[in-house]
Parts: structure tokens; sequence; C-alpha cells
């Protein structure tokens, strides 16, 4: 239901609302425009595409835990030029606003190249830079998880594009403000958070880790509580428009984020459990509000301080 | 095989043990399950975060019938369902057994809970006017299921156990080897070191039904995509579960 409580303005593009699909939880659009017309959403994040193809990790890559999903996908997507040749061709006859380009690197290069070629497609409006990848030329060491390398990168596809660059932070660090702090000096145009967290489950039987990978990004609404208050301290400490991500499964949950902070809000693996998990919210979400006498979900935004 | 997914809630109808922790589950809903013989449903259950995948045994338009084996939280909850409690199932997904392929002797092959699926193809495949030669693998004797529903649908079933107590002592393939048996094409589903076991022992082409754990069970978030022998990959809930022998990497 598109109606004007529901308009948000991110990093100066006007969102019907603010439901997003996150990145690697609704592929590239085709397989849900089976299931509902996409041009309810407010946006859409596409799987992280990198440089190169990707098979990403062997298998099994996917657990669970309480509440949420472990997943060590690694990535898989089929190379920048190949997204843009053929993903972002049939998602912008499903879709018809402009989508989320999240992309992912292992080297300040790779975030570059990747950028620059998603700089170039019209449907992209925003740029979304997933920063919790190993950096291969120092050690392995997450992007997101010192201020330094995560303002590299930002500085980097900051130079080659003039779309809106939001970095989409990792919640596996000790002070997530530290790295927001530095995304912004480094001239980011907002942030997206979190990313999942780092977790294990080990299989009994075997004695051995589910996954393959050994260890996975856990998410669902077990973090929940997690990202929303990553959101809110960096909403506190930061200018930069947030969209919060992590356990969002119902209309209250996006209202609770935007409360905390965020500009909109993604949803992840609630998309894996129920299809039509963001299609509910968006339906939900007028009701929620009058109960919460809510009359535009913009007047809430970082209401909570 | 198009197939679009679908979310109903079904009504389970009968729920019952066929042998130690096997159980046979019928249900019934308002929408399709399945559009051919290979396909599955991806269940909720209470207190689980990800759907549990179920081939689907059987379904005829309006009963749906499951085969599951007992291994962990989720399936022992829909052990405990009676009659007239409800389940959510996603439907019609993935690609499903292709019944259009070369030959008249169809032999399926199925170990244990792999089973389930290989009973509506049977069923099809006869009704098609094929040979159907059966051979199915357990642990032992007292581990036995479904042979005799398969009768109807089959010219021979034939059984192996590890333990030799019914048919064949070893594995399926020592059955087949056993017997002799001719035929143009196989089917078949089970664990996958059965599966190996049989696609390198079977000259033959055929069809295998795979398993991965799945995220969303309908090819959103790449949890299950398996390398190919060519150097690509697919998902085992979308362009699977079913594979042709020459697609798979081993
Ligand atoms: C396409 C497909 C068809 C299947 N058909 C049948 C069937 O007809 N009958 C049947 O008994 N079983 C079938 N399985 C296996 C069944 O999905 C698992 O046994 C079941 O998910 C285990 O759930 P649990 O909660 O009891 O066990 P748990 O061990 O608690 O499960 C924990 C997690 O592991 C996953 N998991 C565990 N074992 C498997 C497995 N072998 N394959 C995939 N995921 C697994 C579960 O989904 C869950 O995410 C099928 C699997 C797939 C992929
Ligand atoms: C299967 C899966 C794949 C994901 N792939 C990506 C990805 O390619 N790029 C990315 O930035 N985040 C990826 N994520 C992270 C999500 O976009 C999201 O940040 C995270 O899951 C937290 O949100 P959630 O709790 O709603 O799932 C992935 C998550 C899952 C579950
Ligand atoms: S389980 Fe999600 S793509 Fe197959």
């Amino acid at each position: 239901m598109v109606t004007t409580r529901t308009h948000i303005s991110l990093a100066g593009i006007p969102l019907d609302n603010p439901v997003i699909p996150a990145s690697g939880t609704f592929g590239f659009g085709a397989e849900m425009a089976q299931v509902y017309d996409l041009d309810i959403l407010g946006s859409i994040s596409i799987k992280g595409t990198t440089r190169h193809p990707r098979y990403g990790n062997p298998l099994p890559r996917i657990a669970e835990g309480p509440g949420g999903v472990l997943n060590s996908v690694g990535l898989q997507n089929p190379g920048v030029e190949k997204v843009i040749s053929e993903e972002l061709p049939r998602l912008r006859r499903l879709f018809h606003k402009p989508i989320i380009a999240n992309i992912s690197g292992f080297s300040v290069d790779d975030y570059a190249w990747a950028c620059e070629r998603m700089d170039g497609e019209e449907q992209v409006g925003i740029i979304e830079v997933n920063v919790s990848c190993p950096n291969v030329h120092d050690g392995g060491m997450a992007f997101g998880t010192q201020p330094e390398s995560a303002a590299a990168v930002t500085r980097a596809v900051k130079a080659v594009t003039t779309k809106p660059v939001f970095v989409k932070l990792s919640p596996n660090v000790t002070d997530i403000v530290s790295i927001a702090l530095a995304c912004q000096e480094a001239g980011a145009d907002g942030l997206t958070l979190v990313n999942t967290l780092l977790g294990m489950r080990i299989d009994l039987q075997r004695r051995q880790p589910v996954l393959a990978n050994k260890v996975g990004g856990y998410s669902g609404p077990a973090i929940f509580p997690i990202a929303l208050r990553m959101v809110w301290q960096v909403a506190q400490a930061c200018s930069l428009p947030i969209m919060g991500c992590g356990g969002v499964a119902t209309a209250e949950d996006v209202i609770e984020m935007m409360m905390a902070g965020a500009t909109a809000v993604q949803v992840g693996a609630e998309n894996l459990r129920n299809p039509l998990a963001c299609k509910q919210i968006i339906e939900d979400l007028p009701q929620a509000m009058d109960r919460l006498r809510i009359d535009r979900l913009a007047d809430i935004i970082g209401a909570v301080r | 095989m198009v197939a679009t997914m679908e979310k109903h809630i079904f009504t389970v109808t009968k729920n019952a043990a066929l042998a130690p922790n096997v159980y046979e589950m019928q249900l019934e809903g308002p929408g399709c399950a399945a559009r051919v013989p290979g396909q599955f449903v991806n269940i909720a259950l209470d207190g689980l975060y990800l759907r549990r995948p179920i081939s689907v045994c059987n379904y005829d338009g309006r009963t749906l019938t499951l085969l599951y084996k007992v291994v962990g939280q989720g399936t022992r909850q829909m052990a405990a369902l009676g009659p007239g409690r409800t389940l959510e199932l996603l439907t019609q997904l993935g690609n499903g057994f292709s019944l259009d392929v070369p030959g008249r002797h169809m032999l399926l092959v199925g170990g244990g809970i792999g089973t389930a699926p290989l009973y509506w193809l049977a069923r099809e495949l006869k009704a098609r006017g094929r040979e159907v030669s059966v051979v199915l693998g357990f642990n032992t004797a007292a581990e036995i299921f479904y042979t005799e529903a398969f009768r109807p649908h089959s010219d021979r079933v034939l059984v192996a156990t590890m333990d030799g107590t019914a048919g064949t002592r070893g594995f399926v393939t020592d059955a087949i080897s056993r017997q002799g048996l001719s035929f143009d094409y196989f089917y078949a589903c089970g664990p996958t070191p059965m599966l190996r076991a049989v696609s390198q022992a079977l000259s033959q082409p055929g069809q295998l039904s795979l398993e991965a754990r799945m995220g969303c069970g309908f090819g959103i978030c790449m949890g299950c995509s398996l390398p190919m022998a060519d150097g690509t990959s697919k998902r085992v809930c979308k362009e699977g579960p079913v594979f042709r022998k020459e697609e798979l990497a081993w």
C-alpha cells in the first residue's frame, strides 16, 4: 500500500516506504517477482556483487540457531559484468524504482572497480559497499573492522561515483561508532547497519562444525536487539542517514529501527523463511502506525535519543 | 520445469509410524502441493527458524503424502502432530523428475527415506506404460517400509539390506548386479554415498535427487548452490533437487 504516510527520503532519493530487502536474501529479484509485485517495495538491495564471478564457499553453507540462520555462502555472484549485462536488465523490467547495488571486494581496487561499473547504471540509485569482506592484502582482516581500512574503501569508491554511497558496516567490532565516524569523514553519504554476526554451530554426532567453512554469519530476529543498539549508538554520533538492518521481521520492528535512528530499514533472513515477509510488513505498517499514533514515518526517525 | 511456489496451510489427516522412526503423514490443503514427482515442500515448524524440506511422496491433487525420518527437533515435532493439526507449507518447490526420457524399462533406486519421492514417480511411469523395477535399500529387515505400496505400480520390487536380514545382503548396487536387471534408464534418491555408488556402478543414463541444507528452498539465498561437472553451479532447491547423472561433478 503506497501512502504518503510512509514516504521517506534516503540521501535525496524519495522512497514510497522504508522497506528494502537486504542484500543476499532476495537474489536479483527474479524469483521474488513470481511471489508478489516488486513495485510495492521501497527499494531492493541486490546480491553482493564482486569484480570477478565467485562460487563462494563449499556446502554445507547453511545452519540454524534459535531465531536465526547462519550462512557461509561466501558472496556467490556472477561478477559485476554479468550482473550488469543480465541481472540488471531483467530486474529493470520487474522493478521500476532506483535499486541499491551492493558491492564487495577483496582489495581497495576491487571495490573501486565494481563501483565504477555500477556508477554507469541509471537504475542504480545507491551504491552500498559491504566492508565485511577480508582484505587479502592485509592478512585477511575484514575492511570493516578498522577505521582506517573502512575509510580507505570509502574514499576509493567515492572517487569513482557521483551516486550516494552507503557503507555497510560489520557488527563484529568493539567500537562501531569509531568506524562509522571514519566512513563519515571519508565522504560516505550514508551507512547500512548491520551485516551478519560471526557465529558457529557444531554437529554433535559428527563432532564437526555444521558449516564446511566452520564459521558463518548469523542473522535473523536473534540479532535484532544488537542491530538496533548499533543503529542507535551510531545515530547519536553521526549525522549520516542510516539503513537499519538485522532481524527485522514485523512492521513494529521497522518502526523500532526508525525510532532508533534509521531512515530506511532492510529485511534479510526473514525473506528466507517467509517469502511474503516484506509484503506483509508493508501492508501492516499503516495499522501499526495508527496503533502507535504515528502520522508519518518520517516524523519518528531518531525519535529515541 | 517451471513451477511457481505457493504458500498454504495444510491440515494433517493421518500421521503414523511405518518403521522405527519413519512416519507417513497425509495432509490436505487448499492449494496445489506439487506438479510433478520429485518436487518438495518446505515446512514451517514451531520454534524453528528455518523450514524443513520434505519430498512429496505422493499427491493426487487432494491428498499429500510425506514420508519422513525423525532425525532431529523438526522431524520429532512432525511425528507428534495428530489429525486436525495444521502446517504451513511452501509448495511446488524444485524441478522434479523428468518423465520424458528414452527407453522402456525404468529402474527406480531408493535408499532408506530416499524411497519417498520414488513412489509417485513409479505411479506416473507405470501409468505411462513403462516397465518399472524398484530396488530399495535398508539397513535391516525391521526398517523396511513401503515395499508393498510399490507393488501395484511396478513390475518388480527388490530389497537389499546391509545385514542380509531381507533380500540381497549389501548395497542396492549389489541387488541390481546380482539380479542381472537390464534396464534403459534409472532414477535414484537416497544418501549421497549411495547416489555416488549408483551413478558410478550404472552405465545407463539416469536422474538423481539430491539433498542440501537449505536457507530458503526457493532460490534466493544461494545456500544450496552445488558445483556442476561443467564448471557452473546450480541450486539444489531451484534447478534441482533432481539432476541428470552427467550434470553432477562426481
Ligand atoms: C529436497 C529435500 C528433500 C528431502 N526429503 C525428505 C523426505 O522426504 N523425508 C525425510 O525424512 N527427509 C527429507 N529430507 C531431509 C530433511 O529435510 C531433514 O532430515 C530435516 O530437515 C531434518 O530436520 P530436523 O529438525 O529433524 O533435524 P535437525 O538436525 O535439527 O536439523 C537442523 C538443520 O539441519 C537441516 N538438515 C538436517 N539434515 C538435513 C538433510 N539431510 N538435508 C537437508 N537439511 C538437513 C535442517 O533443515 C535444519 O536446518 C529432504 C531434504 C531435502 C533437501
Ligand atoms: C544468505 C545470506 C546472504 C547474504 N549475502 C549478503 C551479501 O551478499 N552482501 C551483504 O552486504 N550482506 C549479505 N547478507 C547480510 C544481510 O544483507 C543482512 O545484513 C544480515 O543478514 C542482517 O539482516 P537480517 O537479520 O535481517 O538477516 C547476507 C545474509 C544472508 C542471510
Ligand atoms: S536454499 Fe536458498 S537458494 Fe536454495
